[in-house]
């Protein structure tokens, strides 16, 4: 039953996808065929959107012809400013890691700290409370300004907009740790460290994966308004740089790429949540 | 390119007459741009820095037109050249500029924010005219105007295209820490344009044109300036009739087909782009507005320059080179297509072509031609920096006294003439300044303040 569910899951998928496709293909028809009125002259500079009313939009067929280019050579390098799909791609995913790797390394014991003193709970909230909706857009002329480096700067964007699901979480399953296991190691005398060690984290340890699983997602979603402010290298840059040249077939590929590497990292975490889940 | 062209020629004016003040009148000006464009690209570069060099000592020397003149018809240029030559030693201040002494940093990152303003310092690298000069630049493309100045400020760009006003604003401090900037050289003179969305196509007069949504590139820009200068002459008042907002340019296009804006008066290529993909259509060329003005420029901070003269001295003579090559008509398909791919302009070649052909589509149909569509003129002329600071004071930019003429010469004054006539021991020129005029309105330069009240409508 379980098997023949996932088939018809599957069916169903493909069905609105071939639908989507299908309406996809017949939306973008636009009218042709308004050539005949203009001088030759004046239509040979001019693109086919003006010239044969052709949509601005592409349909699939040219999407899937854009992304098979890609495919085909997705680490050329033609200078500075045009480089394949792959390269821009590694240089995302290392911002994203060294931002997120900074803030997984204050997050984890920030928030121990929250979750195990109800005083810096509190004396931090309100701080956190500020800070947590903070756009990473609004963060970028401060940290160009201060940290007078684009790259870090965007490193930095991505530290401070991915810290605080994670800080939170880990307060919140440190603090929410059962009162019984925690008096069971106080019974046995086990010091402060090993407690948190060996009772508190591998108790909050679910709650804190679920964090860092909202954190890269935040991370991934940042990564792109930072490269596309900034410039230079990244999946953003290249989004901005297809917008600049108006290629919406390009930002199409670009964004089915975005989408898929966020489903990677997003299930790189739910598997690490698996791993670390009990049953109580 | 008055600057390319022999100074001693007596037919020729230094300033004021034509529409870019440098010529007698309008017919002599277009000779001059023609045979400009050839000798520049045939006469060898030694001859070139030569002319830049002796350009300057003239205009210092005879600031006013009709005494050199004058001076030049009684004795004749050959005679006038010796002349001068024995006092200052043009070839040795010509030696200074055409040096090329060690250079300090060769690896340098140039930004510029893709549009065909920015034409030289892109081409440069292309077509090997950083190379040329022994130098490894690297041209990086930048977001916006915003993202190009801090980068600047943060020393990751060595140099950078900037709009003509922004080393101005940046030296001054106004939406910036003031950092000592100075601008080596004008990139491009004309080369913008209003365009409308297409729904507008019936309202040609610009008095219709009340509660309008404009995009201009950046606050501190020729095109702000421009546009609330042509919107006032008509009777609108920039602030309150209209909105004007700050879009960088490549987000223009795409803003009009979403029908977010309805006019704006932006840097091409995205003009000529509006119209290729038929957006909006090209309601008239900033040079109808203002023949000749000046729009982006190539700036880098006084510190750089300082520290390292000799690698600004090569950077300045590619963007020279690069100038002067792009300033011949005949190489203008080709740099259109140096500078179409990905890694440049990421645009289609047929539009940057219309652009710098000045063979083009105007989005209603007709194909029109115009050869000073946009042209490549470096020199930096003080007077263009006094006209921005009176429009920044206009609307409010700037509030209080400002020293236009110290301020003018400070940022626009830092030319390689200037400065390496001073290291072989000449008084550099005591004025660069021309007068020009504006819709027809004469801007006298040294009278700044009177030019603002003359305008009913202002912010000061």
């Amino acid at each position: 039953m379980i098997s023949s569910l996932n088939a018809r899951a599957a069916l169903v998928s493909l069905l609105i996808f071939g639908s989507f496709l299908l309406a996809w293909h017949i939306g973008v028809q636009g009218g042709k065929g308004s050539v005949a009125q203009m001088d030759p002259e004046y239509a040979r500079l001019m693109g086919v959107a003006a010239t044969q009313g052709k949509s601005a939009m592409p349909g699939p067929l040219e999407v899937g012809a854009q992304i098979w280019e890609h495919l085909k050579s997705p680490f050329y390098d033609r200078g500075p400013n045009d480089k394949g799909l792959g390269i821009q791609l590694a240089y995302s995913l290392g911002r994203v890691l060294l931002g997120y790797l900074l803030a997984v390394m204050v997050a984890l014991p920030v928030g121990f700290l929250i979750g195990m003193s109800p005083l810096m709970s509190r004396a931090l909230d309100p701080f956190i409370q500020v800070m947590k909706p903070i756009s990473p857009l609004a963060w970028m002329p401060l940290a160009l300004y201060t940290i007078k480096d684009s790259a870090t700067s965007s490193i930095f964007v991505i530290f401070i907009c991915s810290i605080w699901p994670m800080l939170t979480n880990t307060a919140f399953g440190v603090a929410h740790v059962r009162k019984e296991w925690l008096n069971v190691a106080r019974t046995l005398e086990v010091n402060a460290l090993r407690t948190a060690w060996r009772v508190i984290l591998p108790a909050a340890a679910p709650t804190i994966v679920t964090g860092m699983r909202i954190s890269i997602g935040i991370a991934w979603l940042v990564i792109v308004a930072a490269e596309m402010l900034v410039g230079g290298t990244g999946i953003g840059y290249f989004v901005w740089n297809e917008w600049n040249n108006l290629s919406i077939s390009n930002i199409i590929t670009a964004i089915l790429v975005i989408g898929l590497v966020g489903m990677l990292l997003d299930h790189m975490l739910g598997f690490a949540t698996k791993l670390v889940t009990y049953q109580e | 390119m008055s600057m390319f062209r022999n100074p001693f020629d007596s037919g020729l004016r230094l300033r004021g007459g034509c529409s870019c003040g440098a010529h007698a009148s309008q017919e002599a000006h277009a000779r001059a741009m023609k045979a400009d464009a050839v000798e520049a690209g045939e006469t060898g570069e030694e001859a070139r820095y030569e002319r830049v060099v002796q350009s300057a000592i003239m205009r210092a020397m005879f600031p006013a037109d009709a005494q050199r003149r004058a001076f030049l018809s009684a004795v004749g240029w050959s005679t006038a050249a010796a002349a001068i030559s024995s006092v200052l030693p043009i070839g040795a201040a010509t030696e200074a500029f055409a040096q090329t002494g060690p250079i300090e940093k060769k690896a340098l990152k140039v930004g510029f924010i893709p549009i065909t303003c920015a034409t030289p310092i892109i081409m440069a690298d292309p077509m090997g005219f950083y190379k040329k000069h022994g130098l490894d630049v690297e041209v990086v493309k930048t977001a916006g105007w915003a993202v190009i100045r801090d980068k600047t400020l943060n020393k990751e760009y060595d140099a950078a295209h900037m709009l003509a006003p922004m080393p101005l604003a940046i030296t001054m401090g106004i939406g910036s820490t003031p950092t000592p900037y100075a601008m080596g050289a004008i990139e491009n003179v004309n080369g913008q344009a209003i365009t409308l969305a297409m729904k507008h196509k019936d309202k040609r007069d610009p008095k219709s044109w009340k509660g309008f949504k404009f995009a201009v590139p950046f606050d501190f820009s020729m095109h702000n300036y421009l546009l609330r200068y042509y919107l006032a002459e008509n009777g609108i008042d920039p602030d309150k009739d209209v909105q004007i907002r700050a879009v960088p340019p490549a987000e223009m296009v795409a803003n009009m087909r979403a029908d977010n804006i309805d006019a704006f008066l932006a840097p091409d290529p995205f003009n000529q782009r509006a119209v290729y993909d038929g957006v909006g259509f090209i309601h008239m060329l900033s040079k109808e507005l203002w023949d000749g003005h000046p729009c982006c420029a190539f700036a880098a901070s006084r510190e750089f320059i300082a520290s390292a003269p000799n690698t600004y001295a090569a950077l300045m003579r590619a963007i020279i080179d690069a100038a002067a090559y792009a300033a011949k008509p005949d190489n203008r398909k080709e740099i259109a297509a140096a500078i179409a791919p990905a890694n440049y302009l990421n645009q289609p070649q047929i539009v940057l072509e219309q652009v710098l052909t000045g063979v083009y589509a105007d989005g209603l149909g007709q194909v029109k031609k115009d050869a000073n569509r946009i042209q490549f003129d470096p020199f930096p002329w003080e007077s263009f920096a006094v006209w921005i600071l009176t429009q920044m004071k206009r609307w409010g930019q700037i509030k209080g006294d400002v020293d236009y003429a110290g301020i003018a010469k400070q940022v626009y004054l830092a030319t390689d003439a200037a400065r390496l006539m001073k290291e072989a021991g000449l008084t550099p020129p005591a004025a660069t300044s021309k007068s020009f005029s504006v819709m027809g309105k004469v801007f006298d330069p040294a009278k700044p303040e009177a030019y603002i009240d003359s305008f009913a409508i202002k912010r000061s």
